[in-house]
């Protein structure tokens, strides 16, 4: 096995500081927000990668930098050995451009309404002046639907129907990696199913791998080979997925966990989980989980945790074992 | 056939169908602007050809034989016994054509620079919207004048005449464009942060490409709206402009040269030298704004 | 048997439009008692939230309702208008919507909202409705309650808001609380607590609920009886733990099957292949027959059974013979 996507030390800061004259009237400091914060962790091929957090946790940051949209602060993204804002070979670049794709969340948004589902599915390929013709029919009956729909407007579709649409068009340029940002959040449960059986029919046809970004803890555990935990921009556990799940090592996996409605959890009266989400521009010191972890000792305020391994688990936390 | 029936039954045309002020206002505008365009065919009498002109029809009433020729025209004739109804077909077309360029003008304009300004950002954004702040701040009338003083003082007098309804044309185009940049920017920066145009920068496609081909076509719509009621506004900003003498010259009235030259008789009692341009003025303008009006509320989905 | 809080009786919500009448809500029948959490499931259009907004009268035009009847402690409330029906919102129906921030005054403090729906709604004087604003603030979980008396909502994060609402949907102490999607727009651990905060407080007050959610889990955890819709219509009624469990409806056996469960792994999901019809392109017989792995002739010709009121069972014809 071989990584495809190598993430080195990954970090992004946004600057969230108002204008500048505001500023200086109202004596504000510049405000910083660390979205991802020194994030590691490989990829291999064709296996799939799930990232679970809540909302400010970084986890669509690291999608958005891994498949180039958004350049990182600090640290490097390789996807097939090549770093696409640094590299200077031009043709690798374009090379490995054409190897990643991205399926979104928003089912109305990532479509264009103007466009025919012919144009929007074959332009990836049309992009690089490549052959597109059939190629749209071809993929629409890949992904479920008929060919004769390559001629509709978006609006003429259902969500799942326009996850379709979205996939076949992230298929078309033969990606090998394709970054899924909660593909099907959106979605109600028996087309998700749908959608979430395509997915991984396409990837053993195709041998693709999935950056799989997802709050849903049952649809990752359901996708992922391997998951990495975040939580306000840190990666706190990584572990392949059973153990991330029959034998969680960091108290914010354990109480993200409990926290999950079950299917089967009739009476259950959840361990409720302490506080709420900090505020991401003013992260609490040492170990940020520290204010509504249980097991915090003095040293978690002051000392944030390096990642130990633990089984085969790698986690971030100082009493973890 | 199936295709002109699912059109007939698409929301757009049903809600036309169903406004009577939407059908009424687009029969008028039919109605003035082929008049406007075929005016040779239609019009009696061609009022700037100087030989078939008789002084002596001049101050004709409306209706009424002429005392001296026994002609009658319809309504009237002007000092210098031109048709009012012919002048006032010839008069359109140059109100309609000034309007209609100026609109595009301003259109092709703003549209550029506001899509432009919401998709590039940082400097150059603040650079074209500055600009656009700045010229707000005066009238558009006063614009139009400035521009047309400057123009006047740089063209050569002997082509001052043939080059006033172009620089009336940029006059009210410049003084027009900045309320199409800034909703073009507005809603390009929506759409530029949809994830159609996140997938569409993936693939590598250059911000040029992205501008003309993916964003363009979905800012259109507010854009169709204000060009509808910059027409109207147009219109009548030429005509202001030539009444007050800064534009269209007399060789090629407007309908506001025309009301212009009726001012000058109406309290000698030829009321119907100034009356009838004014009223296919206001004819013209009202309905080209209602049809505006219906068309904002109709592709406007938060007014519905 | 006591009288239910709630009453539902065939239950019709239409929406003219100009192609044709549409009905989002088709016959929906139901109880609901005192203390008890009644979930409502079903996906997107499948009528939970229009019938939620039937009962306390929140239907936008041209949406009516059509047919019916809605008693509340044995009172009719569907034809209420105006005064009355103001006043039957907060004093006798509490809300709690999916975004906190739009069932909240963004330009007055939590306080003065409090306080104005205690004295509206319940004759004491204002010291004391401060003071019951104060302890319904305190019972939601909110920390310092006497000085966040005096804050304004934006200076809540989202967790704290939905526990605002929370409390001033309670604050008048009213028999049914409407809850619809109260957790979507939250996150997992603040989904948690906020669950477990309404379950609370309606069994120590007695309160009913609907709660409107299309999470499976959440109805699990949460609720005593679950009512499945599919395209307007009711498709089963029963206990939540005999219905996630022993689902006796084809829509909601393919449902279960369709959630990615934890102890079934990287099995393939079962698959209920299309999606809900279109308010405007309903299949004739049953709502489902055409995705239904059992449909047979009849199902494609006579409407399906409806439920009764108290009756636990599928509207199949062939739910109860065939079930699984």
């Amino acid at each position: 096995m071989n990584s495809l996507v190598v993430v080195k030390n990954l970090t992004r800061i946004f600057d969230v500081s108002k204008p500048w004259l505001n500023r200086v009237i109202e004596k504000l400091p510049r405000a910083l927000l660390t979205a991802v914060s020194n994030v590691s962790l490989n990829i291999e091929e064709k296996t799939v990668y799930a990232l679970v957090g809540e909302s400010g946790s970084g986890k669509s940051t690291i999608g958005k930098m891994v498949v180039g949209l958004l350049p990182p602060s600090a640290g490097m993204v390789e996807v097939e050995g090549i770093d696409l804002f640094k590299s200077t070979d031009d043709d690798a670049v374009d090379r490995v451009r054409s190897d990643i794709q991205m399926i979104f969340q928003d089912l109305f948004a990532s479509l264009n309404p103007r466009w025919r589902v012919r144009d929007i599915i074959a332009e990836p390929v049309a992009a690089r002046s490549g052959k597109t013709d059939g190629l749209a029919e071809r993929l629409l009956e890949q992904v479920g639907l008929s060919s004769k729909d390559a001629d509709k407007y978006p609006h003429e579709f259902s969500g799942g129907q326009r996850q379709r649409i979205c996939i076949a068009r992230a298929l078309a340029s033969e990606p090998r990696l394709i970054v899924c940002d909660e593909p099907t959040s959106a979605l109600d449960v028996s087309v998700q199913a749908q959608v979430l059986n395509l997915m991984s029919d396409l990837k053993d046809q195709l041998g693709l791998t999935y950056l799989f970004i997802s709050h849903d803890l049952t649809v990752v555990r359901h996708m992922a080979d391997r998951v990495g935990v975040l939580y306000l921009g840190r990666l706190v556990e990584e572990a392949p997925r059973d153990d991330l799940f029959d034998d969680p090592k960091h108290p914010y996996t354990k109480m993200l966990l409990e926290a999950a409605p079950k299917l089967d959890g009739f009476d259950r009266t959840p361990d409720l989980p302490e506080g709420e989400i900090p505020d991401p521009i003013n992260p609490p010191s040492g170990c940020v989980f520290h204010p509504r972890c249980p097991l915090a000792i003095d040293r978690c305020k002051v000392e944030a945790p390096e990642a130990r391994q633990i089984g085969r688990s790698w986690t971030a936390c100082h009493l973890a074992e | 056939m199936e295709r002109i029936g699912r059109a007939w039954n698409s929301d757009f045309v049903w809600s036309f169908r169903h406004s009577p002020v939407a059908v009424v206002s687009l029969a008028l505008v039919l109605v003035l602007v082929l008049s406007a365009v075929f005016a040779p065919l239609i019009a009696p009498y061609d009022p700037f050809d100087p030989a078939s002109l008789n002084l002596m029809n001049g101050f004709s009433k409306p209706m009424e034989p002429n005392t001296f020729t026994g002609d009658v025209f319809w309504l009237g004739t002007d000092d210098q016994g031109r048709d009012v109804f012919s002048t006032i077909l010839y008069g359109m077309r140059i109100s309609l054509f000034v309007g209609f360029t100026a609109v595009l003008f301003a259109l092709i304009l703003g549209v550029s620079l506001g899509l432009i300004a919401g998709y590039v950002g940082g400097w150059t954004e603040t650079a074209i919207m500055r600009v656009a702040d700045v010229q707000l701040t005066f009238p558009a009338i006063l614009v139009a004048m400035l521009i047309f003083g400057i123009a006047k003082g740089i063209t050569p007098v002997h082509m001052r005449d043939e080059m006033a309804i172009w620089v009336l044309i940029i006059a009210i185009g410049l003084s027009d464009w900045v309320q199409f940049a800034r909703v073009v920017r507005g809603a390009t920066l929506v759409e530029k942060n949809k994830e159609y145009v996140q997938a569409a920068k993936l693939i590598g496609r250059k911000p040029g490409a992205i501008m003309l081909r993916h964003i363009l076509p979905n800012v259109l719509s507010p854009v169709l709206v204000i060009a509808t009621i910059s027409l109207a506004l147009a219109i009548i900003a030429e005509a202001t402009l030539s009444f007050l003498g800064v534009g269209a010259p007399p060789t090629q009235p407007s309908l506001g040269t025309l009301i212009c030259i009726g001012q000058g008789y109406l309290f000698s009692g030829e009321w119907w030298i100034i009356l009838y341009p004014s009223i296919t003025l206001l004819a013209l303008a009202l309905s080209v704004n209602l049809l505006g009006d219906w068309l904002r509320d109709t592709l406007n989905p938060k007014l519905r | 048997m006591e009288m239910p809080v709630l009453s539902v009786r065939d239950l019709v919500v239409e929406i003219p439009t100009r192609h044709a009448v549409l009905r989002p809500v088709n016959g929906v029948t139901f109880d609901l008692h005192r203390g008890e959490i009644l979930g409502m499931v079903g996906e997107s259009g499948a009528g939970k939230s229009m019938t939620g907004n039937a009962v306390i009268g929140l239907l936008d035009r041209p949406a009516r309702i059509a047919g019916g009847e809605i008693l509340l402690n044995g009172e009719r409330i569907d034809q209420l208008h105006g005064e009355e029906l103001r006043r039957l919102r907060g004093k006798h129906i509490g809300m709690v919507f999916q975004d906190p921030l739009t069932s909240l005054n963004p330009l007055l403090t939590i306080g003065e909202q409090l306080t104005e729906t205690i004295t509206e709604h319940l004759n004491v004087s204002a010291a004391e409705a401060r003071q019951r604003a104060v302890d319904g603030l305190r019972e939601v979980g909110i920390p310092a309650a006497e000085q966040r008396m005096d804050a304004y909502p934006h200076q809540f994060s989202g967790g704290m808001r939905q526990r605002v609402v929370i409390a001033l949907a309670l604050c008048a102490e009213p028999s049914l609380i409407i809850a619809d999607e109260p957790t979507t727009a939250l996150d997992v651990s603040v989904q948690a607590q906020i669950i477990a905060l309404l379950k609370r407080l309606c069994r120590e007050r007695g309160t009913a609920v609907m709660l409107i959610t299309h999470d499976m889990g959440v109805i699990a955890e949460t609720a005593d009886r679950v009512a499945v819709l599919y395209a307007g219509r009711m498709a089963e009624l029963g206990l939540a733990r005999d219905v996630l469990t022993q689902p006796n409806h084809p829509y909601t056996i393919g449902l279960m099957g369709s959630t990615p469960l934890a102890s079934a792994g990287r099995a393939r999901l079962y698959q209920i292949d299309g999606s809900m019809p279109r308010l405007d392109a309903l299949p004739s017989g049953c709502a489902f027959n055409p995705r239904c792995s059992r449909a047979q002739s009849k199902c494609s010709q006579d409407p399906s059974p409806s439920l009764a009121a108290h009756q636990d069972r599928a509207a199949c014809w062939f739910g109860g013979e065939n079930a699984q």
